[in-house]
This record gives C-alpha cells, structure tokens and sequence, in this order.
C-alpha cells in the first residue's frame, strides 16, 4: 500500500540570513489511506506550515516530500487535494450550490453533473435546503459546511484541513466534529487536520501528531484508540479522558525540552 | 410619516422637486435681499450677474439664434453629440484602464515600470494634451469627435486602473490558494474569482469615469474645433455673458443633466452587476 504523505527530513526555512527563520526541522511523517491525523501543537510550532507545504501552498526547504507517490506539486495539479481553511471563503457573489460547483467548473465538468454532485455534496453535510441562498445568509458553522462539501466535491483523495473550526462557537463544534467525522467514514478520505484543541485532536483523530515550536518539529505521536464510531458518549468515556491526558502530556514535554 | 407609504421612486422624485424649489428660493432670495439692502459682495444681484431663474428657464424656450430652433432644442442636439463622444471615450478609457489594471496584477514588474507614468499623466492638465491629441489626430486623418472621445478617454482610464488593481488585489488570500488547489489557470482565476471580486470597485471607478469623461469631452471640443456640441456652444455663451447671462446659465443645466444622465445609467448597470449593490437596497 502506498503511503498518502511520506516525508523525511523535510525541513522549512522562511527569510535568509540573519533574518531566516526556521519553521520545520527534520520532519518524518508517513501516512496511510484513511488516516485521520491531527497536527496539534502552540502557536509557532509550524503545523500550519508543514500542512501547506503538503498541500504545495509552499515549498520544503530540505528533506524528501511525496504526495501518493508524487512530489506535492504533482499532486495538486492531479488535485488530489481538498483544503478547508479556517475562514470559509465564500465567493460571495454565487449562491450555495455555485459556490460548491466551483472547483468542477474549472476541472470541466458538464453543467448537468455539475449540478448533481453539489445537491449530492450538500445533502452530505446537510444543507440541500439552502441550495439557493446566498453565504452571507448563512451563519458561520453552516458556511463552514459548505466549505467542506466544496472541497470534497470532486472526490480528493486528501482533506487537508487548517483550524476549520476555530472561529466556531463550542456546541457548533462539537455538532461539525460529529459530521467531519461522519463524512470521513462515507467517503474514506484521509484527512490531515490542523488544531491547538486537544479534545478535538482526540475526538476525531486516528493518530495525533504532537509539535512542539522553534524550530517546528514532531515530538511525539499518541494512538487514538477510540473504537472508530464515536458519539456524544465518546466525549464522556474514560478512555478519551486518559488520552487527553496524555496529547497534554507530551505537549508540556514538547515544551520543556525546548527549554 | 406620510413618506413611509410611497414608494421608492415617489420618494426620491420629491425630494429631488425639493431640492430644486429650496435653490430656487436660495438664488431668488439672494437677489431680492441683496437688492433690498444694496449689497454687492460676493456678487452683485443684478439681472446681468445673477438672472432670474425664470429668465434662464425662458432662454432654453427662446430661439438661439433668429429664427432658428428654440435654445433647448439646439442644447439637447449638442448634449447628445457631446455624450456621445464622451460614451466612446469612456468606453476607450474603461477597457484601457481595466486592460493595465490586469496587466498591472500580473506582472509587477510591469507595475513598477509603467505605474508612475500612469500617475504622472494625471498631473499633466487636459488642456495641455488636448492639442497634442488634436495636431496628432489630424495627422493620422482621425474623425474630429474621435479625437475628442480619445481626450476623455485620457481622464477615464486613470482611476478605473487604479480600481481595478486595488479590486482584483481584494480577495481573501486563502480564496486565492483554493483556486491554486484546484491547478486553476491564472485566466480562470481571474475571470471566477478576481474580475467579481473587483466589479464594486470597477463601478466605482466607472462613476467617477462617466462625469469626467464629459467634462473631457466638453475641454477636447474647443481645441479639436468640434461645432455643435456642447463646449463651443459653452465657450460661445461665455463670450456673450454679458449681453445675455441666462444662456449660458441654460446651457450649463443642460450640460450638468447630460452628466447626471450618464452616471446615473453606470448606476443603473452597476446595480444590475453587482451582487453586493443589490444586497445593500
């Protein structure tokens, strides 16, 4: 089985000389199909960073990068990629179904099953009803929603997914974790999801990758072994508890070991 | 109030009927205060400085010339000429700036090569290149309104460059790098993502155009030597303010319609076009 990601020894720096900054060192990441992993780390540890150097919104400095066997550019252009960010970004001039019809258009799609595929996609996350309305009609966890039917609108094989839920208020969430989730079991996608959230890195995740900062690298990585179905009582289990436990653990170890 | 009732179009037909009776009674009151305590600062109210607003209402009524047609008639005939090459210069204007505006976007090298010559042609006054423009399209055997429309078209193309660059520059970043996920061409990104986002802008700019482009075409009309349209007749009445004050007033009304006309049609466009224009009514 190909690994989705495969990195080694990729590294990231910003400016030059005296003013460079290093952002990632030595990264080594292997993920496999249907992986949902969780980038989780403070401010500064660079998991934005190594996301957009997957999704080949910039380019490694060191180390070896593949994408399903490519280089990270060969795989955009193959769009392989769905990315959610944590703004929606809404075209606010084109209803909810155009917005969603978007990236067919440009990959030249016929109009008609253009058309199938967003009311497919927006009856995924639940929205078929707002088809016709406008994003600033929407609150933000709904235009969240179709941010992500529009990024697995033409079937990514990578959901790349950079704090979607940041600007969201708790029970929103908590009700869009719940439906990441379960899109992720329909469409079997391997997700890689940005968070500072612990509890939503354990909640989702099938491996969390804990950062610590300056410079950016993986310290250490914790199993979810959640059973895969998770729910509301999945947030009140004992076993979500220690597992929060320990992603905070080696969080606070990632931070010591930088001092 | 008795407004909440009528509709958009009653409401603001009253209040444009407002306006003018207020300076209706603004400019007569001037004159009958003025006179009554004989002052003459800042203007003197007499009927040579300051006609009746009647009088000039009656001169558009009154033949131009000798039994020839009345003045509004010769007026409108001049305004239509006159928009007509301030239309094309627009056009001229809007499709060069918007043209340099992309290019601008693009490529910055051309931005920092041509952007401070785009600026500068703006601190060169009208009245300095019109003749150029003039001498240049006699040359070349231009038709005079088009060397006219090409003067108006030098105060068009400026702020709708300057708009365009600012409004195809204004979507969000990430907006940007999800047409990158999608290996979007550069040509889709615009016309999908930048050309709508910078349309608001655009119509500004294009307001802003459509008054300058007839005062462009009124300036270019006198060195192009253009008969018939509104700057001769403007200049003409000038010369004879004197002898007849109120027609230069008229012309000068028929002359400020003509601009109101024409913004107000960009308007209407522009509420047809942009999403966000119509969200606001």
């Amino acid at each position: 089985m190909t690994a989705v990601v495969e990195a080694r020894g990729v590294g990231k720096v910003f400016g030059r000389d005296a003013d460079a900054v290093e952002a990632l060192k030595d990264i080594d990441l292997l993920l496999s199909p249907g992986d949902f992993a969780s980038l989780i780390g403070p401010s500064g540890c660079g998991k934005s960073t190594l996301l957009r150097l997957i999704g080949d919104l910039a380019v490694p400095s060191a180390g070896e990068l593949t994408v399903n066997g490519k280089t990270p550019g060969q795989a955009r252009l193959d769009r392989d990629y769905g990315m959610v960010f944590q703004s929606a970004t809404l075209l606010d001039w084109r209803t909810v179904k155009k917005n969603v019809e978007l990236p067919l258009e440009i990959m030249g799609f016929e109009s008609a099953s253009r058309a199938a595929k967003a009311n497919e996609m927006l009856s995924l996350v639940q929205l078929e009803r707002f088809a016709s309305h406008f994003p600033w009609q929407l609150s933000g966890g709904m235009q969240q929603r179709v941010a992500i039917a529009r990024a697995l609108a033409f079937n990514p094989s990578i959901l790349l997914m950079d704090e979607p839920f940041g600007a969201l208020d708790e029970m929103t969430r908590e009700l869009m974790q719940q439906e990441v989730l379960r899109i992720w079991e329909e469409t079997a996608t391997t997700v890689i999801f940005v968070t500072h959230s612990i509890p939503e890195a354990v909640f989702l995740s099938t491996r969390v990758l804990v950062m610590s900062p300056r410079p950016g690298r993986i310290g250490e990585e914790v199993t979810i072994d959640l059973p895969i179905r998770r729910d509301e009582d999945t947030r009140e289990a004992p076993r979500y508890f220690e597992l929060i436990t320990e992603v905070r653990e080696a969080l606070r170890r990632g931070d010591r070991s930088e001092a | 109030m008795a407004t909440r009732g009528m509709s958009r179009a009653t409401r603001s037909g009253l209040s444009i009927i407002a306006v003018i009776v207020v300076f209706v009674a603004l400019w007569e009151g001037y004159k009958l205060v003025w006179t009554a305590l004989e002052l003459t600062w800042p203007v003197r109210p007499d009927n040579r400085t300051v006609p009746h607003t009647w009088d000039i209402v009656g001169a558009l009524f009154q033949p131009a010339q000798r039994n020839g047609p009345p003045l509004l008639w010769v007026e409108l005939k001049a305004a239509f000429l006159t928009l007509r090459e301030a239309l094309v210069g627009f056009l001229i204007g809007g499709i060069v700036g918007f043209g340099l505006g992309v290019l601008f976007v693009r490529s910055a090298t051309a931005e920092r090569a041509f952007m401070p010559y785009v600026v500068a042609s703006q601190t060169v006054p009208i009245i300095a290149i019109a003749p150029m423009v003039v001498v240049w399209g006699g040359r070349l055997a231009v038709p005079q309104w088009l060397t006219v429309s090409i003067i108006a078209a030098y105060l068009t193309f400026f702020p709708v460059v300057i708009n365009t660059v600012r409004g195809l520059r204004s979507p969000e970043a990430t907006s940007m790098e999800l047409m990158r996920s999608y290996a979007s061409t550069p040509g889709e990104t615009l016309w999908k993502v930048q050309v709508p986002a910078a349309l608001p802008y655009i119509f500004t700019a294009l307001k802003v155009s459509a008054a300058a482009s007839v005062i462009g075409a009124i300036v270019g009309e006198l060195p192009a030597g253009f008969r018939g349209g509104l700057g001769r007749d403007l200049l003409q009445f000038s010369q004879q303010f004197t002898a007849a004050p109120q027609k230069l007033f008229a012309a000068v009304i028929i002359a400020g319609l003509a601009g109101i006309a024409f913004v107000g049609s960009v308007t209407l466009a522009e509420h047809r076009f942009v999403a966000s224009a119509r969200r606001q009514t």
